[in-house]
């Protein structure tokens, strides 16, 4: 797909909203517009928010939309260049050098070139999407040389000089926000905060993700939800959990379970720390009660 | 997109592939229609209020408005959401200053929202670049007299703390860093350096090269009460504080009593008067009631305040006298365990020979801390912190031996 097609695909943050139902994905109108926006400014797109809102499905859908493919570098701490630009096959080019004997072998051919993904995307930005997922597990070292990349789309390769980007490769950042990220790459993007959805768009996105639960069910659910995302918790449930709830709870009923009962068998699929469980265990019922009503 | 070309600034803004610095839009500053004043100003009174705003933010905040038509208010404001990057601490604040600026509303009353919960105050915005321009500003005189101030400082080491920071930095535990480093033993092989002398030696192998993992000294956290109980020793501990900014590689110093103040940055000033002067400034809550649990479960509920005590050395310097329940202090404490490599509490009870953990809290608190030690005099507390990378018992079976 051409860039012109990219310019059509999000020809207005409607019509990327639109897409993106289409991808089943469910963005509101303000991250439809930041969508919008950092493909036609051609800037990257920094996702934040708390961990199970959806920024990794937002990158997949994004992809989707404009027919691409994902990329995807899942940061950590200690990534370096190795892992995230290029690495030399070492191996077959001991092994090159070897079979040479007394020829000539080119050991810097493009043959022996591992590209990593920030290489893949530069060398095909047409046909990729870069996803850098959990940007603030990795160190501030390696988020420097991120930003080098962002700024300029081109990595240096001492042996082979530099290798430029055709086109602007479209980028997506998330981050969980356990640390500050550096001003200097916020600024240089496009910028927004996914946060938890109303109860009702929240009931449709569970709809959307797991076929095959009831309207009713999936209602009942997002309310419970919201209600539990107010308690103090350690870790309170984000999307995914909802869904993967929503899904249990159903199974569970379909095994024989009645509703109530259900849903609070499957809490462990909804919080996954011991200290929330106990906190939560005595108002469960009261909350699940008051959902399904 | 039709919208662009009958739009009033699209002749000023640069094709999207030739703009990244944001220059262009500045230097064709004079050329701007008046329509686009407004989106200036409102960037010059965000620089006003302490916002971060490059000036590519600006021009990128311009050209979005320009693509999204701007059809209404709320375009407008999704793109200077999406193009400005406020932090989501300050979102509400950002709004507020939206409002004002682009529906005249009242001038906003900013002050964070109140609420019952504990207030915490992160002195990141003010940037360490102003105070330094205010002392360049100041006078021959006066530098020279900070000068001495601080030689002086340097010269009579009468509390240690000299001592103390130049130890630091190699005294904390290490860990083994992702990274590696070139060694002549004890380590892997370096196949791409090893592979560059093959090359050159023609294909022979000469002896292999080696690559070891770094060591990098863990991050050091102190949580300073600041309640009145604790009255007669804050100024040592800020002391102590700006000494271990200054000394190790990654501090972070907070302050608790009613609330939760992030006073690193103020420490990191290198004269020790004024970086006590302006941490002193930032804490609201100086000798005040302590709210201990709560204080440090709001620590914990920052994402990027807990992501810096994990696998740090925190020490908490507090007497530990908390009012009313202790549970929220247990919970906070146990928390904090489970992220920090070593937990310590540095209480100034201690000092006495006659203390025992007896009080609720602390018998609480006891088994999930690594060390319950005496923070009465700085010549204790500095001896411990540089002891922290040795391995000590854990306090409980410490302080049953005792009693």
């Amino acid at each position: 797909m051409t860039r012109a097609n990219a310019v059509e695909v999000a020809a207005s943050p409607e019509a990327v909203a639109a897409r993106l139902a289409a991808s089943r994905y469910l963005a509101d109108d303000s991250l439809a517009t930041a969508i919008f926006l950092a493909i036609r400014l051609g800037k990257p797109l920094l996702l934040e928010g708390a961990p199970g809102v959806g920024k990794t499905e937002a990158a997949k859908a994004i992809a989707e939309l404009l027919g691409r493919e994902l990329v995807r570098l899942q940061c950590y701490e200690g990534i370096d260049a190795g892992h995230a630009l290029y690495e030399w096959n070492y191996q077959r080019q001991l092994l090159a050098i070897r079979h040479a004997g007394e020829h000539e072998v080119d050991i810097y051919d493009d043959r022996f070139l591992i590209a990593r993904p920030l290489l893949q995307v530069l060398r095909a930005p047409e046909r990729r999407v870069l996803l850098v997922d959990e940007i603030d597990r990795s160190d501030h070292e390696f988020e420097a040389l991120l930003l080098e990349f962002l700024s300029d789309f081109q990595i240096s390769i001492p042996e082979r000089g530099t290798i430029r980007a055709a086109t602007q490769p479209i980028v997506i950042l998330t981050s969980n926000r356990t640390r500050e990220l550096a001003e200097a790459l916020r600024r240089r993007c496009v910028y927004h905060w996914i946060g938890y959805p109303d109860a009702a768009r929240e009931a449709e996105i569970i709809m959307l993700r797991s076929g095959h639960v009831a309207e009713a069910t999936a209602r009942a659910v997002a309310i419970a939800v919201q209600e539990i995302r107010t308690r103090p918790l350690a870790k309170p449930p984000g999307i995914a959990e909802a869904v993967e709830w929503a899904n249990a709870a159903t199974i569970l009923e379909k095994g024989g379970s009645p509703w109530p009962q259900a849903f609070r068998r499957a809490i462990g699929v909804l919080i996954k720390d011991e200290e929330d469980l106990s906190a939560i265990a005595p108002e469960l019922g009261r909350i699940v009660e008051e959902a399904l009503a | 997109m039709t919208r662009d070309l009958n739009d009033p600034f699209s002749s000023f803004i640069p094709q999207r592939w030739q703009d990244r610095g944001g220059r262009e839009g500045m230097r064709r500053g004079e050329s701007l229609p008046r329509a686009a004043a407004p989106f200036l100003s409102f960037a010059r009174l965000l620089r006003h209020h302490a916002f971060p705003v490059a000036p590519e933010q600006v021009t990128g905040f311009m050209q979005a408005v320009t693509l999204l038509g701007p059809r209404s208010m709320n375009d407008i404001r999704e793109a200077a959401l999406a193009t400005l990057a406020p932090s989501p601490d300050r979102r509400g604040e950002f709004e507020a200053h939206f409002r004002s600026h682009f529906y005249g509303d009242a001038k906003p009353a900013i002050e964070g929202e109140e609420d019952d919960e504990t207030r915490i105050k992160d002195d990141r915005g003010t940037r360490e670049e102003e105070s330094q321009t205010i002392r360049q500003e100041k006078g021959g005189e006066l530098s020279s007299a900070l000068e001495q101030l601080s030689s002086r400082d340097f010269r009579c080491d009468a509390d240690g703390l000299g001592q103390f920071r130049r130890k630091l930095a190699s005294a904390l535990p290490v860990r083994h860093s992702f990274r590696t480093t070139r060694t002549r033993s004890r380590g892997t092989l370096d196949l791409r350096r090893s592979l560059s002398e093959i090359v050159s030696a023609d294909g022979d192998i000469p002896s292999p090269l080696l690559r070891r993992r770094q060591a990098v000294s863990r991050k050091l956290l102190l949580l300073i009460d600041v309640s009145g109980s604790m009255k007669l020793h804050t100024a040592d501990y800020l002391k102590l504080a700006h000494a271990a900014v200054q000394g190790a590689d990654r501090a972070e110093v907070f302050t608790f009593g009613t609330r939760l103040t992030r006073i690193t940055s103020a420490l990191r000033i290198r004269d020790r008067e004024q970086a006590l002067a302006r941490a002193a400034a930032l804490v609201d809550d100086w000798d005040g009631g302590t709210r201990m649990g709560p204080a440090l479960l709001a620590f914990l509920s920052v994402p990027r305040f807990s992501a810096f005590a994990r696998g740090a050395c925190v020490v908490v310097l507090s007497d530990g006298l908390e009012r009313g329940s202790h549970a929220e202090l247990e919970i906070a404490m146990r928390r904090f365990s489970a992220r920090a490599f070593r937990l310590s509490l540095a209480t100034p009870l201690a000092g006495d020979p006659r203390f025992r953990p007896a009080t609720a809290a602390l018998r609480a608190v006891l088994p999930v801390l690594d060390d319950l030690v005496d923070g009465s005099s700085l010549k204790s507390l500095t001896d411990f912190i540089l002891s922290l990378a040795r391995p000590a018992p854990a306090a409980e079976t410490i302080w049953k031996r005792v009693s």
